[in-house]
């Protein structure tokens, strides 16, 4: 090879400038950056275990806007037999009050970017 | 590496089985307090077989009072309101008789027609036009009731419906309707640009055991409204004792909002 050492110096340059956001993020913490959501404002119990919340809430909601929209029917009962109303402005934003440290934070970290809010109006945060 | 095919493709199963159940002992828990959020909606409904709407052009053939009923709907909807007459949206409105009925062809019309104000909304077609076009389903007649609704969700903004309709109910969103809502009521939702809107006959309201917005703001109980199959309701109970008219109904589509002379 001819100019071996000028070329694995330039190889080992341009690794390092590639590889450089991870370094950057693990140097300064942000590669364990988990976003932390706010508490509920109001209510100790979700309409579904938190896991289940977690990873599958947007098919719960899509599932009560086809029952809501299309077959009218508006009160979801959960197993142990508590009702609730299926509404996003008024069940989930009625406890989850704070749209911008509870939704957003996660959306935003993962860039997602749900149209929900395109129609639904959130609610102004009282303190 | 010791683990060959039989092993591997035996524990893939497993795992399989494995993420398979988790979700069902998530259900399975049921230590839940009863603490409830959210309005619940009423547990008595309004419900019909049919819904009707029955105006008394004799009580309401006054501007004001139409105005009121107009705008107590587009406050609970959040209706916009645009300076452009082009960019308009209504759910209500208010036309001069001899237009709102042209078809009639009357030459000589009463004197008290001449300046007579006619509220206009969305007519629950029992034969829908609109239902027919709608290329994605969101617009559809309600089995049960015969509310002619629409999801918002799933409009793509194509307008057949808005061709297709012959009263005018429909409007479309050409601007973001949002900066443009006076005073917004936080329980109903606004719409997008690019999306088809009309009357629901408050079908928000009837399931909260509520009388339809303009109903209720009417003056004199200018407008009725109520089951159309129920012999004893208030709506049968008029339209047995005055003559009644209905907008264009040669074109078979039966509306079902009546006006009384």
């Amino acid at each position: 090879m001819y100019d071996a050492g000028k070329v694995i110096v330039g190889l080992v340059i341009f690794l390092a400038l590639l590889t450089f956001p991870t370094w950057y993020n693990v140097a300064t913490g942000k590669a364990t950056y988990v976003p932390e959501l706010e508490k509920a404002v109001k209510g100790d119990q979700c309409v579904a275990d938190t896991e289940y919340m977690r990873a599958e809430h947007m098919d719960l909601l899509n599932e009560w806007r086809d029952k809501v929209v299309r077959d009218g029917e508006r009160i979801h009962t959960a197993p142990d037999g508590t009702k609730y109303n299926m509404s996003l402005t008024m069940t989930c934003l009625d406890c989850h009050s704070n749209k911008a440290n509870f939704c957003d934070k996660c959306h935003d970290y993962l860039s997602v970017d749900p149209y929900c809010y395109d129609c639904h109006i959130i609610p102004e945060v009282t303190k | 590496m010791a683990v060959d095919r039989r092993k591997f493709l035996r524990l893939t199963g497993l795992a399989a089985l494995g993420v398979a159940a988790k979700p069902i002992g998530i259900l399975a828990q049921e230590d839940i307090p009863a603490e409830i959020s959210g309005k619940l909606p009423q547990e008595n409904p309004l419900t019909a077989k049919r819904w009707a709407m029955v105006v008394d052009l004799e009580k309401c053939r006054d501007h004001e009072n139409i105005k009121d009923c107009a705008a107590a709907c587009h406050r609970v909807h959040n209706v916009p309101e645009f300076d452009n007459p082009k960019d308009e949206i209504k759910w209500m409105w208010e036309e001069d008789f001899r237009h709102a009925f042209h078809e009639q062809e009357i030459e000589h019309l009463p004197e008290k027609f001449e300046y007579t104000k006619v509220p206009l909304l969305c007519n629950h077609c029992d034969n829908p036009p609109c239902v027919r076009v709608c290329p994605t389903g969101s617009t559809w007649k309600r089995e049960s009731d015969g509310i002619v609704m629409m999801d918002w969700h799933r409009c793509i903004g194509c307008r057949y419906c808005i061709a297709a309709c012959p009263y005018g109910s429909r409007s479309f969103n050409w601007r973001d309707p949002r900066p443009f809502i006076k005073e917004t009521t936080p329980e109903f939702p606004t719409r997008m640009r690019g999306v088809v809107e009309k009357c629901t006959f408050c079908e928000e309201r009837l399931a909260q055991g509520q009388i339809p917005a303009c109903v209720e703001a009417a003056k004199n109980d200018a407008i009725a409204f109520g089951d159309l199959e129920d012999p004893n309701s208030k709506v049968r109970e008029l339209l047995r004792e005055r003559y009644s008219i209905r907008r264009k109904p040669g074109l078979g589509t039966h509306p079902e909002v009546y006006y009384l002379l």
